[in-house]
């Protein structure tokens, strides 16, 4: 599993990655309560805006942290967005991508790295 | 002065405290080129009887609507309104609250709010509703705007029979966001034609029923069209007592209804403020501008009620709001509830059938008359007739004689090239001898 | 002697240490209220209307026949339901309402009484303009208060709310850019903008980029600077800004805006601390929007209607949307449709605007005065600054120097108390008071921004403070518990917003549907 500074996780699995948000940004928005999701098909660019991730008080973009294709969105977030906080590392993800560049999740964090980031926050 | 509780004595008093010198050294970041020692020139302050007087005489210079018969529609229609609707919005708890931002100490407003978007959707036979907009006509625009973004399409086709002051706040709003308003040409028949229109760019179809022409129109076939070409149906409607009586617009296939809210408990009050009505269907709502009350429950798992969804709104989403209306018609939205819950569905089939029947005797009278031809076909309470002369010159001929006849065409579209057709509106207010009045005046100068 | 000992005790009994919950959910004055929905009135009616004597045959397909699914109520039922609902809301004219940027002050029942003179409430907007001489003469005199309270020489008067000004505002200012063939892209909003102004510019078609602010609270010179450029159409700046501070280098911001050739748009929200003292047109203002229903009294009706004119400089004026207001040979009239060669961007409503707020606003400017104006602006300025003072020593504010008409303190000094901002305003409720705006402007942290008004007595303001400080020590005292449960003396607790959210529950609907869709 890789993480981005904007607090997405992805892990791979052959050239799919899934794509969600880290359990220290779950945290922060506090309840989800509705999550914004890029239909099957779009393709994005890093940095492009992926989802919107909302609370009661706060809308947030979720960025694409690589390139690709979405290839599946979890619908099933669109019932039950408390699993983005109940799960996020897990049941909680976000959006499957179609990996366009392998090679640009060399340049994200691995968890420890992850982890001393969070503690210069 | 009557409104300003301090005393000179608290005035001194509080500047010791906050140990500034006097009021000016409180305005010192005023730049020196903007401070002004004296008064604006402006008359000085006045008691209630000389600003009740002044204000008298200003009133009386207008000829109101009940003094005369009158038949004047075309957006705005007199109606009764309860004498308890007047006395309930004048409340200080209605009257003097805010945005209800605190909803431990808002549960009133809250609650009839949530009362209100029930009654909008059940009248518009839509899924959801929200909690007002200004009026009908900056609603129609939201509509559109709202549109583009589910469609991401940038076209509108806009009926012949919309309302022309709608059409141009649309056209407004939609030019600066890059949409493409196609107006069609002015129709007494004006929905059907929209069909042609409709394209793979189309964003949405804006229909109005009854029609600025007072004509009613089933719109079924509009929202198939529009539909299989993926595009929005919005149905616009500027008589909001006509839903007591024809089909609404959600069982016609309407995926927003938009409305002029003002027949329903809000007075004439020559144009505002009003009420916007907007209802739409579930999976549009967090597209949907505006705010939204919501059912929910408290820390003792009470009933209660809140603003929700408001991630939608300016003063979180900013720059990607979906609308940035804050403000809105709190009050004429109470007016509306109270009217509409001692109308009730009895009560409101009852007026609809009233105003229905009294504009059904104005066709009647006038279509005897030599020089009229009654143009709509099928209409609720409002009908468009053709004289032999000018309309405008006929209505200002007629005012002298103490008959407020209408409003002609060619006031809301000088370049329309109707100038001969006339609208007429009837309500319950209509007496039949206002109708009889009317015919008289009419036969009279058309002769 | 006779010993008369029968009838009621005429002194408390020992009170109970805890209070017994109620056996119905009403609450002495507060009754639990249900919605019209469950009071069964699905057949009546509180209007009696004649019959009609004609029927609906010619309509045929069109006639609504099924059932519409809206309750009535008689009127006595109806007058219950909503005063009961009535006694649930804060008011004005119950205690202080002190929200920050909203203005909240007396609203005067001569204006409601001069409203509803048939004269104003019962003309309609497209009559003939020759029998509404009298509506078209108070739109005149407005418009002549309000360019003589701004020095501005027009004003657009049928902005129907502050953020419909805001636009009005801004589709001037693009047909202005546009007349000259020079669209421009950006328009720059400071950070403790209301939502409402990059909102608009969006809305606009602009994209919006912010300018930070100094550490004392104002638009930061240096970076307004080095973003104005070719592509900035507009500047929008708040002023008195929403920290409540004048921007005492407004002047300079008006040079820089019109030097790189962009327009000055003014968030007029706040113009009570200044009215009658200031005039916008002497800062530069090339635009700048008017709620009728914060500086000039019209109630705000728990959420509207409002009023938003916008008064425009010479370089805007002509871009002004329909209607308007002329003096003709036969007296006034009514321009609904731009002249051939009008720059008029088009139209922002149906009609003319808000006339009801029109005749409230005229009436109280005219029982003010100009010289009663001035002294509203002095002492909205000074209830601030006192508060201010009053508070200082327990909260903490973020800028030195004297206020405008608002206090903003931020949440430093509850750092440790385990209390917040939403803590401390909800247990403001339980005292009686309104809480203050809060987590706003977005620059402070933790913000609470206080706004009295002029119409508060001394008494009142005092009183206001005592309770604050009050709080204030309970807090820092460590008494949590009356902070995080409260309100507790509300007609509710606490609310769970979050369920609505999750959950949008947005009308009401009958048990059997609610049932059908849940399976």
């Amino acid at each position: 599993m890789r993480f981005t500074k904007d607090h997405e996780w992805i892990s791979l699995d052959g050239d799919i990655a899934t794509v969600g948000v880290t359990a220290y940004a779950a945290d922060q928005l506090g309840d989800v309560v509705f999550v914004e999701l890029p239909d099957a098909g779009k393709t994005v660019a890093v940095s492009d805006g992926l989802a919107v991730v909302e609370s009661v008080k706060a809308a947030s973009d979720v960025y694409a942290p690589v390139a690709g294709e979405v290839v599946e969105a979890n619908a099933a977030l669109s019932d039950t967005p408390e699993t983005v906080n109940q799960d996020p590392e897990g049941a909680g993800w976000f959006v499957k991508l179609k990996l366009s560049d392998p090679s640009q999740l060399d340049a994200l964090m691995d968890r420890a790295a992850y982890e001393t980031y969070l503690g210069t926050l | 002065m009557r409104y300003l509780p301090l005393t000179a004595e608290d005035r001194a008093t509080m500047l010791g405290v906050i140990a500034a010198p006097s009021i000016d050294a409180l305005y010192a970041d005023v730049p020196a080129s903007a401070r002004r020692s004296g008064t604006v020139d402006l008359p000085n302050f006045q008691g209630e009887i000389e600003v009740e007087r002044a204000m008298a005489a200003l009133a009386g210079r207008n000829r109101p609507a009940g003094a005369a018969p009158f038949f004047c529609g075309a957006g705005a229609y007199r109606h009764h309104v309860p004498a308890s609707v007047d006395h309930i919005i004048q409340r200080s708890e209605f009257l003097t609250s805010y945005t209800p931002y605190q909803p431990e100490i808002a549960q009133g407003t809250l609650q009839y709010l949530f009362e209100f978007q029930s009654q909008v959707a059940a009248l518009t036979g839509m899924e959801v509703a929200n909690a007002s907009l200004y009026d009908g006509s900056t609603g129609a625009a939201e509509a559109v705007m709202m549109a583009h973004r589910i469609t991401r399409r940038a076209k509108a086709v806009l009926s012949g029979g919309l309302h022309p002051h709608y059409a141009e706040t649309i056209r407004t709003l939609a030019h600066v966001a890059g949409v493409d308003v196609l107006s069609q040409p002015a129709a007494i028949d004006g929905e059907a034609a929209v069909i042609e229109a409709i394209d793979a760019a189309t964003a949405c179809v804006v229909v109005q029923t009854p029609n600025v022409f007072g004509t009613a129109t089933d719109v079924t076939r509009i929202a198939e069209a529009a539909h299989a070409a993926g595009a929005l149906l919005i149905v616009v409607t500027a008589e909001a007592i006509s839903y007591g009586l024809l089909k609404s617009p959600g069982e016609m296939g309407a995926d927003i209804a938009v409305a002029e809210g003002q027949s329903i408990g809000n007075g004439l009050n020559f144009g505002g403020p009003y009420v916007g009505l907007f209802a739409t269907r579930e999976k549009f709502v967090r597209q949907a501008p505006g705010r939204l009350c919501g059912e929910t429950v408290d820390a003792e798992r009470r009933r209660g009620f809140v603003l929700t969804l408001s991630t939608r709104e300016q003063h979180i989403r900013r720059d990607k709001a979906t609308s940035n209306i804050c403000t809105n018609s709190g009050l004429c939205a109470l007016a509306f509830t109270i009217h509409m819950s001692l109308l009730g569905e009895a009560g409101l089939r009852r007026l609809a059938g009233v105003n229905h029947a009294q504009a059904r005797k104005v066709a009647a009278a006038l279509s005897a008359i030599p020089g009229v031809e009654i143009l709509t076909p099928r209409f609720f309470n409002e009908v468009a007739v053709r004289l032999s002369k000018p309309a405008a010159g006929v209505v200002e001929t007629l005012a002298e004689e103490g008959v407020i006849a209408g409003v002609p065409y060619s006031r809301l579209a000088p370049s329309a090239g109707l100038d001969d057709v006339l609208l007429i509106a009837a309500t319950e207010l209509t007496t039949d001898a206002d109708i009889a009045a009317l015919a008289t005046a009419l036969s009279g100068v058309l002769a | 002697m006779t010993m008369l000992n029968v009838g009621r005790p005429t002194r408390p009994e020992a009170t109970q240490a805890t209070q017994p919950t109620t056996l119905t959910g009403g609450r002495g004055l507060l009754q639990d209220e249900a919605l019209i929905f469950e009071l069964g009135g699905w057949d009546k009616t509180g209007v009696d209307l004649p019959d009609a004597d004609l029927g609906s045959d010619d309509l045929g397909e069109l006639f609504r026949s099924a059932p519409i699914g809206l309750p009535g109520l008689s009127e006595p039922e109806a007058l219950r339901h909503y005063v009961r609902l009535s006694q649930k809301n804060h008011a004005i004219d119950l205690a202080l309402y002190p929200l920050g940027s909203c203005t909240m002050k007396h609203n005067p029942r001569l204006n409601e009484k001069m409203a509803r003179l048939p004269g104003f409430s019962d003309i309609h907007p497209l009559q003939p303009t020759s029998t509404v001489q009298g509506a078209l003469a108070l739109m005149d005199q407005l418009a002549h208060w309000l360019k003589t309270l701004t020095g501005m020489p027009a004003v657009a008067l049928s902005p129907k709310a502050g953020a419909h000004g805001e636009l009005c505002g801004l589709l001037a200012i693009r047909a202005a850019h546009e007349a000259r063939g020079d669209a421009r892209k950006r328009v720059l909003v400071p950070t403790s903008a209301h939502g409402t102004n990059p909102a608009t510019a969006a809305f606009v078609g602009y994209a919006v980029e912010e300018i930070a602010q100094t550490a004392d609270g104002r638009v930061d010179l240096a970076d307004l600077a080095a973003k104005l450029g070719p592509d900035v159409a507009a500047i929008m700046v708040t002023n008195p800004n929403t920290c409540g501070l004048f921007e005492r280098d407004i002047v300079e911001i008006a040079r820089l805006t019109h030097a790189a050739g962009a327009y000055f748009y003014c968030d007029g929200a706040n113009f009570n601390a200044i009215v009658g003292r200031v005039r916008p047109a002497d800062l530069g203002v090339d635009a700048m929007h008017i709620n009728l229903h914060k500086t000039f009294s019209t109630p705000h009706g728990g959420g509207g209607p409002g009023a938003g004119p916008v008064v425009l400089s010479d370089a805007l004026a002509p871009y002004a949307p329909t209607p308007w207001v002329v003096h003709g040979d036969a007296g006034f009239d009514l321009v609904e449709h731009a002249p051939d060669g009008s720059g008029s961007f088009g139209r922002m409503s149906a009609f003319h605007g808000q006339m009801g707020m029109y005749v409230r606003a005229l009436t109280y400017m005219m029982s003010h005065g100009a010289d009663g104006l001035r002294q509203v602006a002095e002492d909205a300025v000074l209830n601030a600054n006192y508060i201010k003072a009053r508070l200082s020593g327990a909260m903490t504010a973020p800028f030195d120097g004297p206020c405008m008409h608002e206090a903003l303190f931020d949440d430093s000094w509850l750092e440790g108390t385990d209390v917040s901002t939403l803590d401390f305003a909800k247990a403001m409720i339980d005292e009686g008071f309104h809480p203050m705006t809060m987590y706003f402007p977005l620059v402070v942290h933790g913000a609470m921004l206080i706004e009295p008004t002029e119409t508060e007595p001394k008494a009142e303001i005092d009183r206001f403070c005592d309770a604050l400080l009050a709080l204030a020590a309970a807090a820092k005292a460590g008494d949590v518990d009356r902070f995080k449960g409260a309100p507790f003396h509300a007609p509710l607790r606490r609310l769970d917003e979050t369920l609505a959210a999750r959950k949008p529950k947005l009308r009401w609907k009958p048990e059997a549907v609610t049932l059908v869709a849940a399976e």
